[in-house]
């Protein structure tokens, strides 16, 4: 990273799962938290041989058919000396449009795909549904390929400042495991951007609020703050918790907790009320076609939109137009009303729940799609109100907030919310979330939440992440916190086996709570004997809430939502050197890398192996039972 | 451009000027011998606001009087093929809407109106000329920008004029147009659809 010192611009880049952005801080003509802070427009296409540059990429990508472009029609500001291989794929607005009428050849929801424990991740299995005769990609492949064109973008608008040479964040959220945090950056390692720096989204958002409010922050928050930060996206629902502390006099913000990874997202919401119109379209014996759903999906978010925006609107008239020319006959009208939208969204994804709610395990029709492991509960409070219940201690260990946690509080208490994510541009959304978190803190007779406002719920991700770059320059506010899991290894305790049964395991722990960045800590007293030239798995595991335990400490019990088990890692000695076959002693690093992932390192402990070290891997292919 | 050794007189000049005008727009071969040959175009007047290719405008090796400008059909094309991508507005115009109830009329219109609002919106930023209420009493001082303002009505007298704002005007302050792909044909509007 050392060339990244004289960055001119630190780059932020927010990989979403519907939607990309790039924003950037002239480094130079930055001072303090007055940050000089841009979006860049990214030229995509948006019809063949038409290029326009909106601030938006759309994660879609289109692998057209040999004969479906004429020469020539896609042609991008930089594609005049690039490859023709390189061409052939569509990245953009019209890989999305295309894609509509043609969904076997569109690759959606990469992002998805890169965090899902159960396929291999460098495989080409997109798009899932594609004929054999369609060439795939695999989820790494097509998270390179978004983060190629907006690197491509920003070398054709700042020839100046080559990508390579600034100082590079791309956000991810933080509910990604190590493994999604690995493959993340092995995409923009391969599509170009030397050593990017990973950022959780949820702190993002809040750096683009601390930023946007021009040093005013201070006045919203104090010491003892707690700031819930909801983040539903186009395809995930991501929460974090924020402690603001004092510390010499500053106020420091400390990221204490974590959500899961739940995939439920604005699009399920507009998927979930055109399926509903459309029902109502066949009872009245009108069938859609694939190509009408998805016009009805559009016709549905704006009508939400406008529903939502709009206390007195009753009805919001839909019209699916029709396929041929003829738009008036061909056209099918409908309307949305207020109760559907009121049942299907206000009350469907953010019910009035109490705090002692738990989301539903039942599978659920409509949300589910082939592949991915969709959240089964559609409920988003019914999630926020899990995350605050299993982090009810969070604080309980932190400076100054010692003697604030109550045992008898069934969950944390925030004291601030900030929201983030297009779907909280309706106020009554927003306002729905507040409400119910403030009947659950009043139940609990605290205080009630206020709400942090100013955000900008498109862009404040790459824009805090870009901000981001720049307070690690020591521009600016910093968020600190460390690793917000701990990692176990499955190790097989030495009880007798018993028939019939798996031998018990015990938890290792390898890895503690709240690693901070370029710490590296050894595992104490165990070593493990590793085959040369054989590879050898470890079950692993993660926890959100086992912040008391320190490296080395072995668990005989946790509870069935302590420890979630994750995909096996694996590591495999080179034979270089070495005899095939030999035994090597090896010890377990953990290390928390600059770059914001974590990494398992073998040491060898033989005298004679003059501390070599390997990486342990944790995306292996093909992960079981998951 | 190199000097020609018997210049031609301004009478000439003008029925020179109309007669490449006429031939230009009649015989495209004649018009791409002037453009190729980098005499009419070098000293095209008036550049357009949007970004396509300035258009073979009058040629001449003088600037006729009065100049009257070609507009470039590639800027026109690409927003109609915007207008009917996003607001089916060919559809629309070129339906026979009287066998039609006005519901049925209501309800495409809906999709014309918000697909053309976004056309407008993305790609061009129009404000009005003038900030004063319609209906209003407004006073136009000396010199006052007679493009951009229209008197009706009893014109007499001299400047500074008053009278009543009837329309607001519109001004277009930005142009953004997308970029087109070099041979890409801008005549197609809107391709055939073939599901298979």
């Amino acid at each position: 990273m050392s060339d990244m010192n004289n960055a001119r611009y630190a780059i932020g880049i927010d990989l979403g799962t519907t939607h990309s952005a790039l924003s950037y801080v002239d480094l130079e003509a930055s001072d303090g938290e007055q940050a000089d802070q841009g979006v860049l427009p990214v030229p995509q296409l948006t019809a063949p041989g038409t290029v326009e540059a909106p601030p938006l990429l759309p994660s879609f990508l289109y692998l057209p058919h040999p004969d479906e472009m004429a020469p020539g029609e896609l042609a991008l500001p930089w594609t005049h000396d690039a490859p023709a291989s390189a061409v052939s794929q569509i990245v953009g607005e019209m890989a999305r449009s295309r894609g509509a009428g043609t969904p076997i050849r569109l690759v959606s929801s990469a992002k998805s795909w890169l965090c899902h424990p159960g396929v291999d991740r460098r495989a080409a299995i997109l798009p899932a549904d594609a004929p054999p005769e369609v060439p795939r990609v695999s989820p790494l492949e097509a998270s390179t390929r978004y983060l190629e064109h907006l690197k491509q973008a920003w070398n054709a608008a700042h020839p100046e400042a080559p990508f390579e040479q600034q100082a590079v964040t791309v956000t991810i959220p933080a509910s990604f495991d190590p493994a999604a945090r690995e493959l993340t950056a092995e995409a923009a390692r391969v599509a170009g951007y030397g050593q990017p720096v990973l950022l959780e989204e949820p702190q993002a958002a809040l750096y683009s609020w601390i930023q946007g409010s021009g040093g005013r922050w201070r006045k919203q928050v104090k010491a003892g703050d707690i700031v819930l930060v909801v983040d539903v996206g186009g395809g995930t629902s991501d929460f974090s918790l924020i402690a603001i502390l004092e510390r010499e006099g500053n106020l420091e913000p400390h990221r204490v907790a974590v959500g899961d990874h739940i995939l439920l997202g604005g699009d399920n919401m507009d998927l979930a009320l055109a399926h509903l119109v459309a029902r109502k379209l066949q009872a009245n014996g009108t069938q859609l076609d694939a190509w009408q759903m998805r016009a009805l999906t559009y016709a549905c978010r704006s009508a939400k939109e406008h529903l939502l925006a709009d206390a007195d609107a009753q009805t919001w008239p839909i019209v699916v137009p029709s396929r041929g020319s003829k738009l008036i006959g061909g056209s099918i009208r409908t309307e949305l009303t207020r109760d559907e939208v009121t049942t299907f969204i206000t009350d469907g994804f953010f019910p009035r729940v109490e705090a002692g709610a738990r989301p539903a395990t039942r599978a659920r029709a409509g949300l589910t799609q082939l592949g991915l492991p969709y959240a089964h509960d559609a409920a988003i409070t019914r999630h926020l109100a899990a995350f605050l219940g299993r982090q009810a201690g969070a604080t309980s260990e932190l400076e100054g907030f010692a003697g604030r946690v109550d045992p008898s509080h069934s969950f944390l208490h925030p004291s601030a919310v900030l929201f983030n994510g297009g779907v909280f541009k309706s106020a009554i959304l927003a306002q729905r979330v507040m409400d119910t978190i403030n009947d659950w803190l009043y139940m609990e007779g605290a205080e009630p939440a206020r709400m942090l406002e100013g955000a900008d719920l498109d862009l404040a991700v790459a824009r805090g992440a870009a901000y981001h770059g720049y307070a690690r320059r020591g521009g600016g506010v910093r968020i600190r916190g460390g690793t917000a899991r701990s990692y176990y290894v499955g190790v097989e305790s030495s009880m007798p086996a018993i028939p019939g049964m798996e031998p018990p395991i015990q938890a290792l722990c390898v890895a503690p709570f709240g690693m901070e960045e370029g710490s590296d800590l050894e595992l104490p007293g165990q070593e493990f004997g590793l085959v040369v030239g054989e590879p050898v798995h470890f079950r692993f595991f993660g926890s959100s809430t086992r912040r008391q335990d320190h490296i080395g400490d072995v668990l005989d019990f946790w509870g069935p939502d302590e420890l979630q088990e994750l995909n096996e890692i694996q590591a495999t000695l080179p034979a270089e050197g070495r005899t095939p076959g030999d035994v090597v002693q090896v010890r377990l690093h953990a290390v928390a890398t600059e770059a914001g992932t974590l990494e398992l390192v073998a040491v060898d402990s033989s005298p004679s192996g003059q501390g070599q070290r390997w990486k342990v891997e944790f995306d292996v292919r093909g992960g079981e039972g998951q | 451009m190199s000097q020609p050794t018997t210049l031609p007189s301004f009478w000439s000049r003008l029925s020179i000027a109309f007669g490449a005008l006429f031939k230009s727009l009649g015989d495209a071969e004649f018009a791409a011998r002037i453009r190729d040959d980098r005499v009419g175009p070098v000293a095209a007047p008036a550049p357009a606001p949007a970004p396509a290719p300035v258009p073979a405008l009058v040629p001449t090796p003088a600037p006729p009087p009065p100049p009257l400008r070609i507009a470039t059909p590639d800027a026109a094309l690409q927003l109609l093929s915007l207008l009917q991508r996003e607001a089916r507005l060919l559809d629309f115009a070129n339906e026979n809407i009287t066998v039609y109830a006005d519901a049925d009329i209501g309800a495409a219109a809906r999709l014309v109106h918000e697909g053309c609002a976004r056309v407008l919106k993305e790609h061009f930023t129009i404000e009005p000329i003038r900030g004063e209420l319609e209906g209003g009493r407004v006073t136009l001082p000396e010199g006052f920008d007679a493009a951009s303002v229209r008197l009706t009505g009893n014109v007499v007298g001299k400047a500074p004029f008053t009278g009543t704002l009837s329309h607001r005007g519109w001004r277009a302050q930005d142009v953004r147009l997308p970029k087109l792909a070099e041979g890409h044909d801008a005549r197609i509007l809107a391709p055939a659809e073939v599901e298979l």
